[in-house]
């Protein structure tokens, strides 16, 4: 599966397995409450959530001629309550590990998003599909900044579909 | 022992936890997959076994959760627990995060902005033995999330205890990383009922409980577990734990408190004996 747009996420099957190519930021507790603080400001996001796909990752730092470090998805009913925010900036997936909300599956039905699982526990063998890594934001939160991670081959499963159906 | 032979131990003890998985969690992480015959669970199962090997080989942390640093010493009595070693062993700990490039996790709970790797949590038991064990157990939050208490009437039935445990194992669900090893502390207080709950994550899950009558209460739980059907990632299989670890102390006339660890699959840890 190569990129993800409005279009082709209605195609996607609950449950099967993709294996993705393309771009994800980086953004778990702490980066979840900063950009909806600057949402309710009304001011600049660090990047152009419209289109975008965002990991719940906390990578551990990227040890000597690696492109990064160990990175594998964390529990995302943390971010619940952050969500809604997001989407209505353009969100288009969110990934990472667990059951979600009542209230996101309902919203994954209303912003035509969808919600992914990555294999938890696998942050050594996840780390060898990313090929790139950049910082983006939020550098003063250490393993919480938020990063752009281009993936090849990157394992996911279909959590939550785009009409609000979930597999748990 | 020598501060400094000390500090290159407590450092080799971070190494090993973070990227080589204990050899009874991998072997019984294989035996899952070789009986599981639910194809996404195996799948799984084998991205588990492969990840463990790729951290090896790669030197990249089994997972980017390298936890929150639990150290047991088994005090024997050929070691005198002093400042100078506690203090030891935390630069050992911190040298060991550091140099191996792995995640600091540990923050101020109010303040959430300092990242670092002071902080660590201790247990200590005396022991009649000639030797002093050193146990480091990094644990990851999000099986850590899901601990349980319940302090029962003393007059509870073990019915009502199998239903707490396995409750709560359900309730953890896909987010804490089954398959599971369910760690459970019965007696003590609060917090000793807790403290028994990990201990009893750190024996080999190979070895069987010495206490015959735990043993058949393990038994039980891990089959009642297992047919929740939970799996790993949530998606169903035979194999929702690996193990169950029962441990006991003795408690009060008035009460019954019953703690619940779970570690996730990727349960490190790692020793030194002294």
């Amino acid at each position: 599966m190569n990129g993800l747009s409005k279009e082709t996420i209605k195609e996607l099957v609950l449950g099967q397995k993709y294996h993705f190519n393309g771009t994800f930021y980086t953004a778990r507790d702490q980066a979840h409450k900063r950009l909806n603080d600057l949402i309710d400001q009304g001011k600049n996001l660090p990047f152009n959530l419209d289109g975008s796909i965002i990991y719940y990752c906390g990578p551990t730092a990227t040890p000597l001629k690696k492109v990064i470090g160990s990175c594998g998805p964390t529990t995302s009913s943390r971010m619940d309550n952050f969500v809604e925010p997001l989407l209505k900036n353009g969100l288009l997936a969110m990934v990472g590990k667990g059951q979600r909300s009542r209230k996101v599956i309902e919203l994954c039905a209303k912003y035509g998003a969808v919600y992914f699982v990555a294999p938890s526990g696998c942050g050594a063998l996840l780390a060898q599909r990313v090929t790139k890594s950049e910082l983006v934001a939020f550098a003063d939160l250490g393993p919480e900044a938020v990063y752009r991670l281009d993936v090849v081959n990157f394992p996911l499963y279909l959590a939550i579909d785009a009409k609000g159906n979930s597999l748990y | 022992m020598n501060k400094n032979l000390l500090k290159k131990k407590i450092d080799e003890l971070v190494y090993r936890s973070a990227f080589e998985l204990p050899e009874d969690v991998l072997l019984a992480i294989v035996s899952a997959y070789r009986k599981e015959t639910n194809p996404k669970a195996k799948d799984v199962l084998k991205m588990i076994i492969d990840n463990a090997k790729s951290a090896k080989d790669n030197q990249l942390a089994i997972c980017q959760d390298t936890g929150f640093p639990v150290i047991f010493i088994e005090a024997g009595k050929n070691v005198k627990i002093t400042r100078s070693l506690i203090e030891t062993i935390e630069k050992g700990v911190a040298l060991g995060y550091k140099s191996n490039s792995l995640r600091a996790s540990v923050v101020d709970p109010v303040q959430r902005s300092v990242f670092g790797f002071d902080g660590l949590v201790w247990h200590l038991r005396f022991t009649k033995n000639n030797k002093t064990k050193i146990t480091l157990l990094p644990k990851g939050f999000g099986s850590e999330n899901k601990s349980a208490l319940r302090m029962f009437d003393p007059t509870a039935d073990w019915k009502e205890i199998e239903q707490f445990v396995v409750d709560s194992v359900k309730q953890a669900g896909p987010s804490a990383c089954p398959p599971f090893v369910v760690g459970i502390g019965i007696g003590g207080t609060a917090d000793e009922c807790l403290s028994l709950a990990k201990e009893s994550l750190l024996s080999d899950i190979r070895i069987l409980n010495p206490d015959t009558v735990l043993r058949k209460h393990e038994k039980n739980l891990l089959q009642k577990i297992n047919a929740l059907n939970l799996g790993p990632m949530g998606f169903g299989g035979k194999t929702t734990a690996l193990a169950v670890r029962i441990k006991k102390a003795p408690t009060h006339i008035a009460g019954l408190p019953v703690g619940l660890n779970i570690s996730c699959h990727a349960l490190r840890r790692a020793s030194v004996v002294l």
